[in-house]
């Protein structure tokens, strides 16, 4: 048993088929990328995943259990931590606010502790700060936790939200583009960081543009082309599909592929 | 500095000072007024400011307050434990009404919310053998005065309603400020900064609505059931469209994002039109212009722009 599978997940905007019918599983510990061109799906999966938008056919399974049609906050509860391709920060807070934030569902003070600022607020917010502080210094943003988060710049706040993920203790991430807007040497420690948090035991879901690195550090690759799963596999049998060759460069790319490795 | 420390010591300062300087009974009970609004003020920053709900409804919920502690006392139950039961029932109702108008935002939300304060002011005006209908209703003496002389301190009755507001809006204040810093707040002004962000992240994003729109409808009963005991009558106007607007408009105008601009909105929207009554004819035109240009140079309201001008000077005196 995997710990996420998905199964025939598809949804339906307009009666345009945006995820049609998906299937693939994704292992604890190891890195899963789901790749393909531009309007392919790939976001829209992972929102069906995450549960922002509610799937209409499919199942969605973590360790086993049905949690198809379950609210993101209670996915959440379950070990699913994702991040946004169109960053969804917190901008009127700090840098350290913001993953601070991620430790909302490790925090056990009530409401009523938290209006009068009794000890245990107070000590849950110490122990959040610490981890929080701790996950910055982790993506390499440590030096910035007091900013207001509005003034990251884009590569950077695509860190700070997988360190606001990473605080969660997420057994299941979904990373959409975390490299986009970094330049080679940022790229390369985002891949470090997603290798080492694979190498815990993390199920690791990676929605990726760069090649190389999808090719470097994936376990297994599912390919996305119109809403549909075209090929799946691992990166040595996805690099010499046809059909992946295909859907990237078109038809006639495809032949002129052909042609230049003859 | 510790900032619930910080937000005690500043708004009891402010306080004292009002004690100070105010030459007359009558300053003191504008005084009273302004720490009501505060209180009620405060409430909005809560749910404007930290989660970033819009209510035109919440005169309803003080209105509530304020006829707790006018009609409770005819059936036996002191005015003190009056506000505590007026207070309950109107975050009792919040939650109850929230659920289902909290799925609404912006401006839909709005409507909602003030189509809730409508129906509010109807029941007291229309329930006449309650409420006394649209004239209103006497509140049961009470004075805190006598509460001051029990640890030995005399002084008038509009100082002792001075202190009292100003005692009572320093401690809603504080619990602002500790809620702000803490896990329900940091939750609460993350569905602000964006819901689905938070929600991923195991925020019950309806849930924490739901609680704001409760603290602040209990802030409001709260403030509610002073300016009745302190004005020793009340009229269904308290649930009025416009308290309601003028709650938000002095959470807005001061900086909804902060508690100081709940103490700086109410200071200067209340003050101002009694300053103002000398050019009597004017009063609207100079209150309007205020607000207008206030809100065209400092979108954000006041506090946090003088808060953003003073870290500039300190960041260009650093750089020289
Ligand atoms: N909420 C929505 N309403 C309508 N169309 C949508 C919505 N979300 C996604 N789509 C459509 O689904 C398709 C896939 O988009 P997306 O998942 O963002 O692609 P990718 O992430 O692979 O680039 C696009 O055609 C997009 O316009
Ligand atoms: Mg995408």
């Amino acid at each position: 048993m995997n710990r996420l599978e998905i199964e025939n997940l598809g949804i339906s905007f307009g009666g345009i088929k945006a995820v049609d019918s998906v299937s693939f599983s994704a292992a604890a510990g190891e890195v899963t990328s789901i790749i393909g061109p531009n309007g392919a799906g790939k976001t829209t999966l992972f929102n069906l995943i995450s549960g922002v938008y509610a799937a209409d056919t499919g199942h969605v399974r973590i360790e086993g259990a049905d949690v198809t049609g379950e609210p993101p906050h209670r996915l959440a509860r379950r070990g699913m931590a994702r991040t946004f391709q169109n960053l969804q920060i917190f901008p009127q807070m700090t840098a350290l606010d913001n993953v601070m934030t991620g430790c909302h569902l490790r925090e056990t003070s009530n409401l009523l502790a938290d209006l009068l600022g009794l000890p245990s607020s107070l000590r849950e917010t110490a122990k959040s700060r610490g981890l929080a502080l701790s996950a910055l210094e982790r993506v390499g943003l440590a030096n910035l936790a007091a900013r207001p988060a509005s003034e990251l710049s884009y590569g950077q706040l695509k860190r700070l939200e997988i360190a606001r993920a990473l605080v969660t203790g997420c057994s299941i991430l979904l990373l959409d583009e975390p490299a986009a807007g970094c330049n080679a040497v940022e790229t390369r420690e985002v891949d470090d960081l997603i290798h080492a948090i694979a190498d815990e035991g993390v199920c690791v879901v990676l929605i990726e543009h760069d090649m190389r690195m999808v090719m470097r550090i994936s376990s297994h690759i599912v390919v996305l082309d119109q809403g549909s799963k075209i090929a799946e596999g691992k990166p040595e049998e996805i690099r010499d599909n046809e059909r992946v060759i295909a859907a990237y460069l078109g038809a006639h790319g495809a032949a002129e592929a052909r042609a230049a490795h003859a | 500095m510790n900032p619930t420390l910080k937000a005690l010591l500043i708004t009891l300062a402010l306080v004292v000072a009002g004690a100070l300087i105010f030459p007359s009974s009558y300053y003191f009970r504008v005084g009273s007024l302004i720490w009501i609004n505060t209180i009620s003020v405060t409430g909005i920053v809560v749910l404007l400011g930290y989660v970033g709900l819009v209510s035109l409804g919440h005169a309803g919920f003080f209105a509530i307050g304020a006829y707790a502690v006018a009609v409770l006392p005819g059936y036996g139950v002191p005015s003190g434990a009056a506000l505590f039961v007026g207070a309950a029932a109107a975050g009792l109702l919040a939650m109850v009404i929230g659920r289902p108008i909290l799925r609404l935002s912006g401006y839909y939300l709005a409507i909602a919310t003030l189509g809730l304060g409508m129906l509010i002011w109807m029941v007291l005006t229309k329930e006449s053998w309650l409420t006394g209908g649209p004239d209103g209703m006497v509140v049961a003496g009470f004075n805190p005065r006598h509460w001051f002389a029990l640890v030995g301190i005399k002084m008038k009755s509009t100082e002792a309603w001075y202190w009292l507001t100003g005692l009572v809006a320093t401690i809603g204040v504080v619990l602002a400020v500790n809620l702000g810093n803490s896990p329900w707040g940091r939750a609460l002004r993350a569905v602000h900064d964006s819901d689905v962000a938070a929600s991923s992240l195991g925020v019950d994003v309806a849930r924490a609505k739901v609680v704001a729109f409760a603290i602040s409808a209990v802030y409001a009963a709260v403030a509610g059931s002073l300016l009745a005991l302190a004005n020793g009558y009340i009229t269904p106007d308290t649930a009025g469209f416009m308290h309601s607007v003028e709650m938000v408009t002095m959470a807005v105008l001061g900086g909804a994002t902060t508690v100081y601009g709940a103490i700086v909105g109410s200071l200067i929207l209340t003050a101002l039109p009694q300053v103002l009554t000398f050019v009597a004819e004017y009063e609207h035109i100079v209150l309007g212009g205020v607000m207008v240009a206030t809100m065209v140079a400092m979108r954000r309201g006041l506090v946090p722009a003088l808060g953003d001008l003073a870290h500039r000077l300190a960041m260009r005196g650093r750089s020289k």
